[in-house]
C-alpha cells in the first residue's frame, strides 16, 4: 500500500487554510468568523504534526517537539475561544447584534 | 588690589540683591552703595599703577581668540574714576532720593547691574566683550527708564530707548565683524594701526563709521538721539548717572578707545578717509539743534537733557576732530558738573513734590540756598565760565575746532551761546522771582544725604581740571588750563555775554514764556517724522510680510502640504478604513500575500 | 497510514471545511466544523500521533463545539439569509484563498522529492530507557507508547511553558468570568480537561 507524501499532507493543510481564510473574508456571523479562524489554527496544527512524523530522530522516533506545539496550540486555542466567546456575548449585550455589516464603529 | 574686583563687586551685589535681599530694601541699598564705594576706592588705588590682570580664555577658535580680559591704561583708570566716583555719589543721593520708593530694592539691584556692566564697557580688552556689556549697560539703562513702569510713559520710553539703541548697535556689530576682517584681531593691545594703509580708505572709513554707529545710539546723536529726552521719565539720579554722566558718553569712549588701538591721530587721520569729517559734522548738528530744542523746553529735567545732548555733541565733534583727548577730557569735566546739574534738579524735584515744569518753580534761591549754589556752579562750569572746569575743555575742543574747521568752530561758539541762552533761562524761571505754585512756595532744603554728594560734585566741578592724574586720556596729555587772550577766548567769552544778556532780558522775573517757536519746542519734528516714516515703511513692509505669510507660507507651504496630507488620507479613510471586518481581513490577506510573494518568489 | 485513509479522512476534512462556509444556520456550521475535526483527529492518528489526535476530538469536539453551540444558541443568532451576500467580498473570498493555494503550489512544486514517511525503529530505539520502565517495555513489544513519551517530554523539557500555560488558562477563567459578570458563565466549565 503506498503511504502518501509529505506534500500532500501540506496541499491539504493548505487547503483547509486557505478555506479557513476564504471564510474569514466571506462570512459576515462573527461567531462564524471565529470557527473558521480555529480551521486555520487546524490547519497549522496539521502542517506541525506531519513534520513531526516525517522528521524522524536518531533514535527512531517521532519528533515530539512539533506535537508538543499542537499541544500548546490546542490549550491556547481553547482559551481563546472561551475569552473570545465572552467577548462576543457582551459585544452582543451591546449592540443586539453579531453581525459585522452593523459593527462598523472602525469606521473613519 | 586685584582688578577683577571692580567686575566682581557690582555683580555679586546685583545678584544678592535680587536673589535674597528683594523684602530687604534699606540692606539692598547699602549693599549696592557700599559695593560702590568699595569699587571707587579699588579704582583710585589703581590709579598710576602697572597693573595687569590674567585674561579668562573665552573662545579659542582657529583664528579667533576672545578673552575676557581687563585693559587697565591711563583712559579706561581714568574713566573708571569718573564711573565709580559719580556712582558712588549717586548712590548716597539716591538713598534720600528713593527713600520712600515702593521698589528700592530692585532700584538699587539695578543700579549694580548697570555699575558691573558699565566697569565692564571701560575695562573690556576687546570689543567683543565691549560689546556684551555694550548691551548689558542698554538693559540696565531699561531696566532703570521702566522703573516706575506702571507709567506708561515710562515704559514707553524705556521701550523707545531700548529699540532706538538696536538700530545703532546693529550698525556697531556689523563694524566690529568688519574690523576682526580687517585686522584679524579684536583685541585693542593687538591692533595694527599700519593695517589700514593696505586698504582702501572707503573700507576702513566704513569700519569706522559703523562702529560709529554704536555711539550714535548710545551717545544720542542724530539722527537717534530721540530716545535721550524720553529717557528722563526714569528717577533723577538715574538720569544723571547713566543719560548723562556715564553711558552717554561710553560712545565717545569708545570712539576714543578705536582711535587709540588704531594709533589714529592727526597725521594719520587720512588713512580713514572721509569719516573724521562726518563724525564732526554729525557732532555739529546734533549740537547745534539739541541746544535749540532745549531753549523752548518746560520740563527741568529735558532741559537738561538736551543739554546733554548738544554737549555729547561737543565731545563727539572733538573725536571727529580727531583730538580725542580734548573730547575725552570734556567728557570728564562735563560728567562732573552734569550729574551736579541732574543731581541738583532731583533735589528741586524732591522739594517740589515731583513737579518739573519749571513754569511752576520759582523763587527756589531763598528757600533751598545749598542746592541753588550748586546748581548755579554747575550752570556757570556748563557755560564756561572762566575758572570753572566747563571753560578749560570747552575751549579745548573750539581750539580743535578753530584750527582744523572754521564752519564747526562758528556752530561751536553758536551753541555756547545758547547753552549759556537755556540753562540762565532756566535758572531765572525756577530759581528766582515769585514762587507760582503752592509746592514750591513750601519747599524746603533737602536732607544731607542729598546735598552733600551736590557740594562734592559743586567742588569737582572746580577742581576737576587740575586733578591731572584723574584724567582719563592717553597718556602724557596735559590739558591746558591757562588763561590768553586770543580769538577762541574772545569768542567764548562773547557767546556766554550773549546768551546771559538776552536770557536776563527775556526771562527774569516773567511768569509764563515770552518766546514761543513752535519748531524748537516741538524738538524739530522729529517723533512726528519717525512715527510717520515708520508708519509708512512699516505698513508697507507688514503688508508684504503678511501677504508672503498668509498666501505662500500659510496657504501655499503650510496649507498646501496639510490639504494634501489631509486629502490623502481620507482617500484611505473613506476606502480602506470601512469599519469592515472582512475588509480588513481583505487587506490583511494581501499583505501577507505579498509578503509571502516577495519574500520566496520575488527574492529568487 | 494507506493512502486510502488517508484521502478518505482528508475529504471528510475538507468538506466539513467547506461546509462550515456554505451552511448559513450557524448549529449547521459548528457541526460541520466537528467533522472537520474529525477528519483532521483520523489524519492525525494516520501519523503515529495518538494522543493529539484524541485532544483535538475531545477538546475541539467535545468542548470547543458544546460551547459555540452554547452561545448559538443563547443569543438566539438568525441565519444570514435576511442579510443579501455581497458578490464582492464572495468573490475575494475566493480569489484570496485561490492565490494562496497558487503560492503554496508554487512552493511546493519546486521541489521533486516528495518522501513519504521514514520508517519507525521502536526496538531500536527502546534501548535508550530504563529496562523496567513502560516506555521500555512497550518500544520492545513494538508499539508505540505515544501517551507516555509526550508526558515524559511534557513534564522534563516543557515544564516551564507547562506552567505558563497553566496561568493563562486561569487569566483566561478570570477574563471570562468579569467580561460576563451579568450573566452566569456557563462557558468555564469546559476547559478542565485540557490543563
Amino acid at each position: 500500500m503506498p503511504t502518501p507524501s509529505i506534500n500532500e499532507y501540506l496541499i491539504i493543510s493548505g487547503l483547509l487554510f486557505a478555506i479557513g481564510l476564504g471564510g474569514v473574508i466571506i462570512r459576515r456571523n462573527i461567531i462564524v468568523i471565529f470557527m473558521c479562524l480555529e480551521l486555520m489554527l487546524a490547519a497549522a496544527s496539521l502542517t506541525l504534526v506531519a513534520f513531526s512524523r516525517f522528521n524522524v530522530t536518531d533514535k527512531g522516533l517521532p519528533d515530539y517537539d512539533g506535537q508538543m506545539l499542537v499541544f500548546f496550540i490546542i490549550t491556547v486555542a481553547a482559551a481563546e475561544v472561551a475569552v473570545g466567546l465572552a467577548i462576543i456575548v457582551s459585544l452582543y449585550r451591546a449592540r443586539q447584534s453579531i453581525h459585522t455589516d452593523e459593527l462598523t464603529s472602525l469606521r473613519g | 588690589m586685584n582688578p577683577w574686583l571692580l567686575l566682581i563687586i557690582p555683580i555679586a551685589s546685583a545678584v544678592i540683591i535680587q536673589l535674597g535681599l528683594k523684602r530687604n530694601a534699606t540692606a539692598s541699598a547699602l549693599l549696592s552703595t557700599l559695593s560702590v564705594a568699595s569699587t571707587f576706592l579699588i579704582s583710585y588705588l589703581l590709579l598710576g599703577k602697572e597693573l595687569s590682570a590674567a585674561p579668562i580664555e573665552w573662545i579659542n577658535i582657529a583664528g579667533l581668540q576672545l578673552d575676557i580680559g581687563l585693559q587697565l591704561d591711563s583712559l579706561s583708570k581714568g574713566m573708571m574714576i569718573v564711573v565709580t566716583a559719580i556712582g558712588m555719589l549717586v548712590h548716597v543721593f539716591s538713598l534720600g532720593y528713593m527713600k520712600d520708593d515702593e521698589a528700592k530694592a530692585r532700584y538699587f539691584g539695578c543700579l549694580s547691574l548697570f555699575m558691573f556692566s558699565m566697569t565692564g564697557i571701560v575695562l573690556a580688552s576687546n570689543f567683543v566683550m565691549m560689546f556684551i556689556f555694550w548691551e548689558l549697560v542698554g538693559l540696565s539703562s531699561y531696566l532703570l527708564i521702566g522703573h516706575w513702569y506702571h507709567k506708561n510713559s515710562a515704559a514707553d520710553a524705556a521701550k523707545k530707548a531700548f529699540l532706538t539703541n538696536r538700530i545703532g548697535d546693529f550698525g556697531f556689530m556689523i563694524g566690529i565683524l568688519m574690523l576682526w576682517g580687517i585686522m584679524g584681531t579684536v583685541v585693542f593691545a593687538d591692533m595694527d594701526g599700519s593695517k589700514l594703509s593696505l586698504l582702501c580708505t572707503c573700507l576702513t572709513g566704513t569700519v569706522v563709521l559703523l562702529i560709529f554707529c554704536g555711539a550714535v545710539g548710545k551717545s544720542a546723536q542724530l539722527p537717534l538721539h530721540v530716545w535721550l529726552p524720553d529717557a528722563m521719565e526714569g528717577p533723577t539720579p538715574v538720569s544723571a548717572l547713566i543719560h548723562a554722566a556715564t553711558m552717554v558718553a561710553a560712545g565717545v569712549y569708545m570712539m576714543a578707545r578705536l582711535f587709540l588701538s588704531l594709533g589714529i591721530t592727526p597725521d594719520t587721520a587720512e588713512l580713514i578717509g572721509s569719516a573724521p569729517q562726518v563724525i564732526a559734522w554729525v557732532g555739529a548738528i546734533t549740537s547745534l539743534l539739541a541746544a535749540l530744542m532745549a531753549t523752548q523746553q518746560n520740563d527741568i529735567k529735558k532741559i537738561l537733557a538736551y543739554s546733554t545732548l548738544s554737549q555729547l555733541g561737543y565731545m563727539v565733534m572733538a573725536v571727529g576732530l580727531v583730538d580725542a583727548n580734548a573730547g575725552m577730557f570734556h567728557l570728564y569735566t562735563h560728567a562732573w558738573f552734569k550729574a551736579l546739574l541732574f543731581l541738583g534738579s532731583g533735589a528741586v524735584i524732591y522739594a517740589c513734590h515731583h513737579e518739573q515744569d519749571i513754569w511752576k518753580m520759582g523763587g527756589l534761591f531763598g528757600k533751598m540756598k545749598i542746592t541753588a549754589i550748586t546748581f548755579i556752579i554747575g550752570t556757570m562750569a556748563l557755560t564756561a565760565v572762566p575758572g570753572t572746569s566747563g571753560f578749560f575743555s570747552k575751549e579745548g575742543i573750539l581750539h580743535a575746532a578753530h584750527e582744523n574747521n572754521q564752519a564747526l568752530f562758528y556752530i561751536a561758539v553758536i551753541v555756547a551761546a545758547l547753552t549759556t541762552f537755556y540753562m540762565f533761562r532756566l535758572i531765572f524761571v525756577a530759581f528766582f522771582g515769585k514762587a507760582k505754585n503752592e509746592h514750591a512756595e513750601h519747599a524746603k532744603e533737602v536732607a544731607p544725604v542729598m546735598w552733600i554728594p551736590l557740594a562734592l560734585l559743586a567742588i569737582m566741578a572746580f577742581a576737576s581740571p587740575f586733578l591731572g592724574k584723574l584724567i582719563p586720556a592717553t597718556e602724557g596729555y596735559h590739558p591746558h588750563l591757562g588763561f590768553e587772550i586770543n580769538v577762541v577766548t574772545i569768542a567764548s567769552l562773547l557767546a556766554f555775554a550773549v546768551g546771559f544778556i538776552a536770557a536776563l532780558i527775556l526771562y527774569k522775573g516773567k511768569t509764563s514764556d515770552p518766546v514761543n517757536i513752535p519748531l524748537f519746542r516741538n524738538k524739530f519734528y522729529f517723533d512726528e517724522l519717525y512715527a510717520w516714516i515708520i508708519k509708512i515703511f512699516q505698513d508697507a513692509l507688514a503688508a508684504i510680510v503678511h501677504f508672503f505669510d498668509a498666501f505662500i507660507i500659510n496657504a501655499m507651504i503650510i496649507g498646501g502640504l496639510s490639504r494634501s496630507a489631509v486629502g490623502i488620507g481620507n482617500i484611505f479613510r473613506r476606502y480602506a478604513q470601512s469599519g469592515s471586518i472582512s475588509g480588513y481581513a481583505f487587506l490583511m490577506a494581501v499583505g501577507a500575500l505579498l509578503v509571502i510573494f516577495f519574500t520566496v518568489f520575488a527574492s529568487k | 497510514m494507506p493512502s486510502p485513509f488517508f484521502y478518505i479522512f482528508a475529504a471528510m476534512m475538507l468538506s466539513g471545511g467547506l461546509m462550515v462556509i456554505f451552511m448559513r444556520n450557524p448549529v449547521s456550521s459548528a457541526l460541520s466544523m466537528v467533522l472537520s475535526f474529525l477528519g483532521l483527529a483520523g489524519i492525525f492518528i494516520g501519523l503515529n500521533a495518538y494522543f493529539v489526535g484524541i485532544l483535538q476530538i475531545l477538546v475541539y469536539a467535545g468542548a470547543i463545539m458544546v460551547l459555540f453551540i452554547f452561545i448559538i444558541m443563547l443569543l438566539d443568532v438568525k441565519d444570514e439569509e435576511s442579510h443579501p451576500r455581497k458578490g464582492l467580498a464572495i468573490t475575494a473570498g475566493v480569489l484570496i484563498p485561490v492565490a494562496l493555494i497558487i503560492q503554496l503550489a508554487g512552493v511546493i512544486l519546486t521541489d521533486d522529492k516528495s518522501p513519504s514517511a521514514p520508517p519507525l525503529t521502536l526496538e531500536a530505539a527502546a534501548a535508550d530507557y530504563k529496562q523496567e520502565s513502560v516506555i521500555h517495555k512497550k518500544l520492545s513489544n513494538g508499539s508505540l507508547p505515544d501517551v507516555h513519551l509526550i508526558g515524559r517530554k511534557l513534564f522534563t523539557e516543557y515544564n516551564f511553558p507547562l506552567q505558563v500555560i497553566a496561568v493563562l488558562l486561569l487569566v483566561a477563567t478570570v477574563g471570562c468570568v468579569a467580561l460576563s459578570k451579568k450573566s452566569s458563565a456557563p462557558k468555564d466549565g469546559a476547559k478542565p480537561d485540557k490543563g
